[in-house]
């Protein structure tokens, strides 16, 4: 009620009280200034739930009349009850504000006061509306369709996949090589360097790292030769030494594993490449691989390799660092191989059914893409694909 | 029980990481937050596995005499002089750990980034050297970017009689920004929506424990 009525006074007196960060009117001027310019109203005040979110929050929008000049800020005032509150002041020409930390499915009432030169010098229209949760995100749909879709489709694969199905694989030549780089280490009698890029365990292409480090290590075990894993983050380490202790013992080689192989090195991303090129120097592995998430090291890295002699393969969902990969190393995997690489190593056809499930669904998409430049193209001309090509968008957009 | 309790973590942390993008409502939008700041405590905590893997394994190069040993001591007594600095002194601006975060890290990071110079150089001169109709190709449009990217690019072009006063005095520029903006956006393009496949494509075979070499090729 204390609130209320301050706004109130603050409306009746002009001058008499001054929003945060706005500069008194001088002396001897009224509210509106010495003769007064016209102060724009605020007009079309909408207070509505602010849509897709966990409950709490209110969006108000306004718009300012066109005549006069705009007002210096807007004093936004929230009812709940018989109690008013300053909630904020915001410069009028923002438009918009959010109103949050309220309890849902309590009714709040908003009304705006205009600020000009230090002054009060209007009230604005009101609006009401209550905050509310939401259980399925609207601006998402689109995408859990996709998502679903393209589920279906990979377990589709992987179901026919278990049950014998003989599913083609197109060759990588990457990964086929990944024989013939442990082989040549081994022959040579010098490490095979395995690099798993410079992000943590949270990112997708160090988890996929992680997968191939595992069959990398299983051939490295095999053939006899030593694995050196330098790592820029201590749970990659630990994850790391745990795939390739596990490597090991299944191919019955515990014996060989070397723990003081997988190393910690730094966190620092120049740090890191300065260390492994130190490590390609000294110990010049045969064979390097570099799979996971790289920035700007990755040239770095690779050209270092090169001048070493090693066989490099490469790997990287990084588009800005795929060409320099491709420069500077004999085999890289571009994007999706990254992820494939686990199934097409390891020749299990439940694998195997997830990435010809992952081709199909690649094919829909092209098909998708290609409907919907069709559908805006012939729209222009012939109004129903207007309606296909809202659809597509529809289900292409993500909030 | 050693295969079922990870594949049994992973199945539900996966799926709230799932529903928590789709369904705004509470619990499922903080459980995700939770999950993410449960994984940030264990990364902290984790940051002494990776500074004990480091002591141990230069102590035992010293200890043993391994090959090219003498860099450990260097990588020791820089390791437990920025730790006391910064305990002892804090790590504010102006303190020690900062005088040698500032005087010795940062220009080695610098001199590490400079040396892209040179690799971008070297790694450039095989990539264009036009042994196929590919490579041909590449170096053309590398010729006619790199061109188009500074302002003797277009100063040339406007050398032709009556390029100037044409309707495309900028035409160099205008090719490499159409070589950058049209076919090199269309192949990046196509590159991310393979890798989002992929990602969905793991992120799957994780969830539903169809994957499971990370937890050593178990069965």
């Amino acid at each position: 009620m204390r609130v209320s009525l301050l706004a109130v006074l603050m409306l009746a007196l002009p001058g008499g009280a001054q929003p945060p960060g706005t500069p008194a009117a001088p002396p001897g001027q009224t509210a509106a200034g010495p003769v007064g310019p016209t102060v724009a109203s605020v007009v079309d005040l909408t207070a509505v739930d602010t849509p897709n979110d966990a409950g709490g929050s209110i969006d108000l929008a306004w718009g300012l009349s066109p005549d006069g000049v705009v007002p210096d800020s807007v004093e936004i005032l929230r009812t709940a009850g018989d109690s008013t509150v300053s909630v904020a002041f915001v410069p009028a020409a923002s438009g918009s504000y959010t109103d949050e930390g309220l309890r849902d499915g309590v009714s709040y009432a908003y009304s705006l006061v205009s600020w000009f030169s230090g002054s009060a010098v209007g009230a604005g229209p009101g609006a009401t509306a209550a905050p509310s949760a939401q259980w399925i995100n609207t601006g998402r749909i689109g995408m859990l369709v996709i998502l679903v879709l393209l589920s279906s489709v990979i377990l589709v694969y992987i179901e026919r996949a278990k049950r014998g199905h003989k599913l083609y694989i197109r060759e990588i030549a990457g990964l086929s090589a990944v024989d013939d780089a442990v082989g040549r280490a081994t022959e040579m009698g010098r490490p095979v360097l395995y690099i798993p890029g410079i992000m943590d365990m949270d990112d997708i292409q160090t988890i996929a790292s992680m997968v191939i480090l595992g069959r990398v290590a299983s051939k490295v075990a095999e053939y006899g030769a030593n694995l050196l894993v330098p790592n820029t983050r201590s749970v990659v380490m630990s994850v790391a030494q745990e795939v390739v202790k596990e490597s090991y013992l299944a191919a019955g080689r515990p014996d060989a594993f070397r723990k003081e192989n997988i190393n910690y090195l730094t966190d620092d991303q120049f740090g890191y490449a300065a260390g492994v090129d130190g490590i390609m120097v000294r110990q010049r592995p045969a064979a390097i691989f570099l799979l996971g998430t790289f920035y700007a090291e990755s040239l770095i890295l690779a050209e270092t390799g090169k001048s070493v002699g090693a066989i490099q393969i490469a790997g990287t969902a990084m588009v800005s660092q795929l060409p320099f990969f491709i420069a500077a190393c004999d085999y890289t995997l571009i994007g999706e191989e990254l992820f494939a690489a686990s199934a097409y190593l390891s020749r299990e056809p439940k694998l195997l059914g997830s990435l010809k499930g992952q081709d199909s669904a690649k094919f829909v998409i092209m098909l998708l893409i290609v409907l919907g430049v069709a559908a805006s193209t012939l729209g222009e001309a012939w109004h129903p694909a207007v309606k296909m090509a809202d659809f597509l968008r529809f289900l292409t957009h993500v909030e | 029980m050693r295969l079922v309790l990870p594949l049994a973590v992973t199945f539900i942390c996966g799926m709230i990481m799932v529903l928590q993008f789709f369904i705004p409502h509470r619990p499922f939008s903080s459980m995700g937050e939770r999950l993410t700041d449960w994984y940030m405590i264990v990364a902290s905590a984790a940051i002494f596995l990776g500074a004990i893997n480091l002591i141990q394994v230069h102590t035992a190069r010293i200890q043993h005499r391994l090959r090219n040993w003498q860099y450990s001591p260097v990588v020791i007594i820089g390791f437990f002089a920025m730790i006391l600095a910064g305990l002892f002194w804090g790590v504010e601006d102006g303190r020690p750990f900062d005088y040698m975060f500032q005087t010795m890290i940062v220009p080695m990071g610098a001199t590490m980034f400079s040396l892209l110079a040179f690799f971008v150089a070297s790694a450039a001169f095989r990539a264009f050297r036009s042994s196929n109709w590919r490579a041909t190709l590449l170096l053309l449009s590398a010729f006619v970017v790199m061109l188009g990217r500074v302002p003797i690019g277009d100063v040339l072009w406007r050398l032709v009689p009556g390029a100037a006063a044409g309707a495309h005095p900028n035409l160099v520029n205008e090719i490499a920004e159409w070589l950058m903006q049209v076919p090199n956006m269309a192949g990046q393009r196509a590159v991310m929506i393979g890798a989002g496949l992929g990602v969905v494509a793991t992120s799957l075979r994780m969830i539903f424990g169809i994957e499971r070499s990370y937890l050593g090729g178990a069965e």
